[in-house]
């Protein structure tokens, strides 16, 4: 009974039959409510493909918006249950989107249902969805071959796209395969043996289903829980609440944070029920330790051998939304009960998911699949995908609206070598801003071309000279005739352009300066990054805010000319946008004050920061 | 003893409780008094056990729901020491809308769907657990465990989130609210076999015992108070019956049944095919209605 509760992936092209199958299986084993049963004769007569009888394919399609168009446009999670399992179907449709959502439903899976149209044989969309499968960790296949009516129940026809996908399997890693003609309009093998093919010998669908072996995390893992909550009613009860990702654990066994490595003994296994002897993956539990050390939401229990506690990853990202992932963009990265932030510092290549072959790029797009490298900036306890779904798979989130963005894979984890790791110095940054009596802070004016950002910048730096603070000014344009010269300005050059301009501010903030930063920087995505690249309080985001009429009209350097004759391409205001600043610490409206008064606001907020005395 | 894939089904939706609780700044459990209701508490004690629940439970009360259902929640509610928090539209109470004169639709609209999102609004919930399950109508096979809604509360499908793994994203951009499904994988059958084996109450309605109920449109309907309007010619039988489905009790249509224990229930439902909405009168108003009522803010 262990096996009980299988996870199944389903995934084919449009018109394979996909609906029409799991519609039967949901049909046959009567989880059928009749009152959608009604509905489904009524909907028969309005949309079914069907000529006569029941569409079995319109039980399984959600939306209303979809059955209208008659195509699926989500994962949708459909259930039934035989004498000897309950299954749990994520049907990912074959069409749109298709990386996306079979990404999602395979996240889970134990096994995949390829469907493939006797007619046309293997399609490249097979091939991708066998390779997706694989990618996310999916180890069973079982390839349905469908519509065997229409291929005259021919034993031929049946083989010959086996032997193709054959060649396929053995670039997956020789996952085994089990193969079934069937024909789901009439339900030949779908449950039962069809006499109209009895020249084959093996199971049904359903029979191999029941006999498929759920995904388990390999044998013999170590321990590892990622702690959720720390339950705490009262001061005499301190537990630790999580699943077990993986390993077992017993009251008496030494386990530690694994971030922390101070280890503890297990005291107690706390269930609702009554403690338990043992826990194993995959059972939600409350551990209590025979001592008090530091642990908190996040922190992993582990015991030995220690996962790494990694700085930076090298992952397979499959990219979710429509803006790319970018060298140099930051994201939450959601891990285990954890999420910090993370940079992309490569982006080596993209996988090619016909040839499984891997191509570079310069961005990832939506629905596509890439290798690259993250540095966090807190350290994330991680194992590779391959060893544990649980502590290798992760998610990427935008950090502005919340969403989910992508889906990472760990490949390999990296721990900063620790003699490389920031040394507390005598002499730091405090030390240094002290002398020069002032606190490090980095003035970070956006706006437009032509908005006024120099003049003001220039206007600051010489009031604060003329006080005696130390100042350094870094200019966007110059910025780009040294260090950023083999930049240009596509969107992934403009990130990196931003990312070096942040790291070089950093710097001089930590050399105690007060660093006065004009450069366009239209989007909100990038200013964030270079806020966080500083401690907070030290980033003061100041819009200079004039209206793009008034840019062009000045136009000093003649650029909106150029832009409008399309000379310059990607220009902020004319073909680019400008995200304009949410809240940031000063507005400076510039048709309102003259430079003069909006330079002296800009001092006087320093002053009230207590960056000047 | 808990079959093996309810055993599995029970961690995840554990699972589940404690990441709404522990990325929620302020949780909330809508609590409806239904079977599935009582399934979703006994979890939700037992993901913080030896704890208490670290959120309140909300109830929509429409004023219109079974004596018994109340009765029952107040029991519940001081026998495990919850914290309770009730809600009712005032504007619907002081127009008096009720079942009878203002339609299913209006109705609940008003007093459950409106009522709903003030209670959200006011007590500043960003999360709200709800008992829904994704086989209990076809719309909702696609529904996220943790579902991101727009600003007014409403389901916007654009919004929604793929959803790996066991990971759930909670994070919220301004305005916006989570409900979170921790029975989404489960099916009306796992939760009776469940209820059974954990030995949870549920309210008696559930059960097959005499009651007065008159017949209309088809559908058995119980006389559970004197506000109940008979029309002309109707006179209220007792019949031997029970509910799949608790809503308000003019909406909430009886079946005939002599199941009047768990097994026997469980045994009833192995055999009978109608689905357990079907005795909700409210969602046969419009097809597809499950869905229109989703984007609107109702669950
Ligand atoms: N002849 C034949 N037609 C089938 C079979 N299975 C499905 N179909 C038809 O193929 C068409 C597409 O089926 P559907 O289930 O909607 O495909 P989906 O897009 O993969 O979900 C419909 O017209 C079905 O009736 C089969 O085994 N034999």
């Amino acid at each position: 009974m262990a096996s009980s509760l299988l996870r199944v992936l389903t995934c084919g092209s449009v018109d394979d039959g996909k609906s029409t199958l799991i519609g039967r299986l949901l049909f046959e084993f009567g989880t059928v409510p009749e009152d959608v049963m009604a509905a489904l004769e009524r909907d028969s007569k309005r949309f079914g493909t069907v000529a006569e009888g029941v569409d079995y394919a319109l039980l399984v399609d959600g939306l209303s918006a979809e059955r209208e168009q008659g195509v699926t446009i989500d994962v949708a999670y459909r259930f039934f249950q035989t004498a000897s399992r309950r299954f749990i179907l994520a049907d990912a449709p074959g069409h749109e989107q298709y990386t996306r959502n079979m990404a999602t439903g395979a996240s889970t899976a134990d096994v995949a249902v390829l469907l493939v149209d006797a007619r046309k044989g293997l399609l490249a969309q097979t091939r991708r969805h066998a390779a997706i499968a694989w990618l996310m960790g999916v180890r069973q296949i079982v390839l349905v071959v469908n519509k065997m009516d229409l291929a005259g129940f021919e034993q031929g026809v049946f083989e010959r796209i086996v032997a193709d996908f054959d060649a396929l399997r053995a670039r997956l890693g020789d996952i085994p395969v089990t193969a079934i003609p069937i024909c789901a309009r009439d339900g030949d093998n779908v449950i039962q043996p069809g006499e109209r093919m009895g020249w084959y010998g093996g199971p049904s669908l359903l029979a191999a289903l029941e006999a498929a072996q759920p995904a388990r995390e390999a044998a013999g893992r170590p321990f590892r829980m990622p702690v959720q909550l720390v339950n705490r009613p009262d001061p005499s009860f301190r537990g630790y609440a999580g699943t077990v990702a993986s390993g077992r654990v017993r009251p008496g066994d030494a386990i530690a944070n694994a971030a922390g490595a101070v280890a503890a003994c297990v005291a107690r296994i706390v269930t609702m029920d009554g403690d338990l002897l043992e826990a194993s993956a995959g059972e939600a539990v409350t551990l209590v330790l025979d001592r008090e050390i530091d642990v908190s939401r996040g922190d992993v229990l582990a015991a030995e051998p220690a996962p790494v506690a990694a700085d930076e990853l090298t992952a397979w990202v499959v990219w979710m939304t429509d803006t790319p992932l970018f060298r140099g963009r930051a994201y939450g990265v959601m891990l285990g009960t954890r999420t910090v932030t993370g940079t992309v510092t490569a982006l080596a290549a993209k996988l090619d998911i016909d040839t499984l072959e891997e191509v570079p790029v310069q961005e990832l797009r939506l629905n596509e699949i890439g290798r690259v490298t993250i540095s966090l900036t807190r350290p994330l306890i991680c194992e590779p995908y391959a060893d544990s779904r649980t502590l290798g798979g992760f998610i990427l989130v935008d950090r502005l609206s919340g969403d989910t963005v992508g889906a990472g894979m760990v490949i390999a984890a990296r721990a900063r070598p620790r003699n490389l790791h920031w040394h507390q110095l005598d002499v730091d940054k405090t030390v240094r801003a002290a002398l020069k009596g002032q606190k490090p802070a980095v003035l970070w004016f956006t706006g437009l071309s032509a908005s006024g950002k120099s003049t003001i910048a220039n206007l600051v730096e010489r009031r604060l000279a003329a006080m005696g603070r130390h100042t350094m000014v870094l200019d966007g344009d110059n910025v780009r005739h040294g260090l950023n010269r083999d930049l240009g300005f596509t969107e992934a050059d403009r990130v990196e352009n931003i990312r070096r301009i942040a790291e070089v501010a950093k710097l001089f903030v930590d050399a105690g300066l007060i660093v006065l930063v004009s450069f366009i920087s239209p989007y909100r995505a990038e200013r964030g990054l270079a806020r966080d690249t500083v401690e907070a309080g030290e980033f003061i985001e100041i819009y200079v805010d004039t209206p793009v009429e008034e840019c062009r009209r000045r136009d000093p350097k003649g650029l909106y000319v150029k832009a409008d004759a399309g000379q310059l391409r990607n220009f902020t205001g004319v073909d680019a946008p400008y995200e304009a600043p949410t809240a940031p610490e000063l507005h400076l409206p510039t048709m309102e004050q003259p430079a003069e008064a909006l330079a002296e606001q800009v001092v006087a907020e320093l002053r009230a920061r207590g960056i000047i005395s | 003893m808990l079959p093996a894939h309810l055993k599995l089904l029970e961690a995840e939706s554990i699972h589940i409780l404690r990441e709404a609780a522990a990325q929620a700044s302020n949780p909330v459990l809508l609590y409806s008094i239904g079977k599935d209701s009582s399934a979703l508490l006994h979890l939700t004690r037992k993901a913080f056990h030896p704890a208490r629940p670290p959120f309140p439970l909300l109830h929509i009360d429409t004023t219109w729901k079974f004596r018994d259902m109340i009765r029952f929640r107040d029991e519940l509610v001081a026998r495990f020491g919850l914290e309770l928090r009730k809600h009712t539209n005032p504007e619907g109470l002081a127009r008096n809308i009720n079942p009878f004169d203002h339609g299913s639709v209006v109705y609940n609209q008003i007093m459950k769907t409106d009522a709903l999102k003030q209670a959200l609004t006011e007590g500043r919930y960003d999360i709200a657990i709800g008992g829904a399950r994704r086989d209990e109508e076809r719309s909702r096979a696609k529904e996220r465990i943790f579902s991101v809604r727009a600003p007014g509360h409403v389901w916007d499908p654009k919004l929604q989130r793929p959803e790996l793994w066991n990971l759930y994203n909670a994070s919220l951009a301004p305005g916006e609210t989570m409900r979170v499904f921790p029975l989404s994988n489960w099916t009306e059958l796992d939760v009776w076999t469940y209820i059974r084996a954990e030995a949870i109450d549920v309210v008696p309605l559930y059960f097959a015992a005499e009651r007065p109920v008159v017949m209309r449109d088809g559908a058995m309907i119980m006389v559970d108070d004197e506000r109940m309007r008979l029309l002309p010619g109707e006179v209220p039988e007792r019949r031997r019956v029970r509910f799949r489905s608790l809503g308000c009790y003019p909406f909430s249509a009886a079946v005939e049944s002599a199941a009047s224990n768990l097994d026997e229930i469980i045994e009833e439902m192995l055999t009978t095919r109608v689905s357990e909405r079907a005795g909700r009168l409210i969602d046969q108003d419009q097809d597809s209605s499950m869905e229109t009522k989703k984007r609107d803010g109702y669950f």
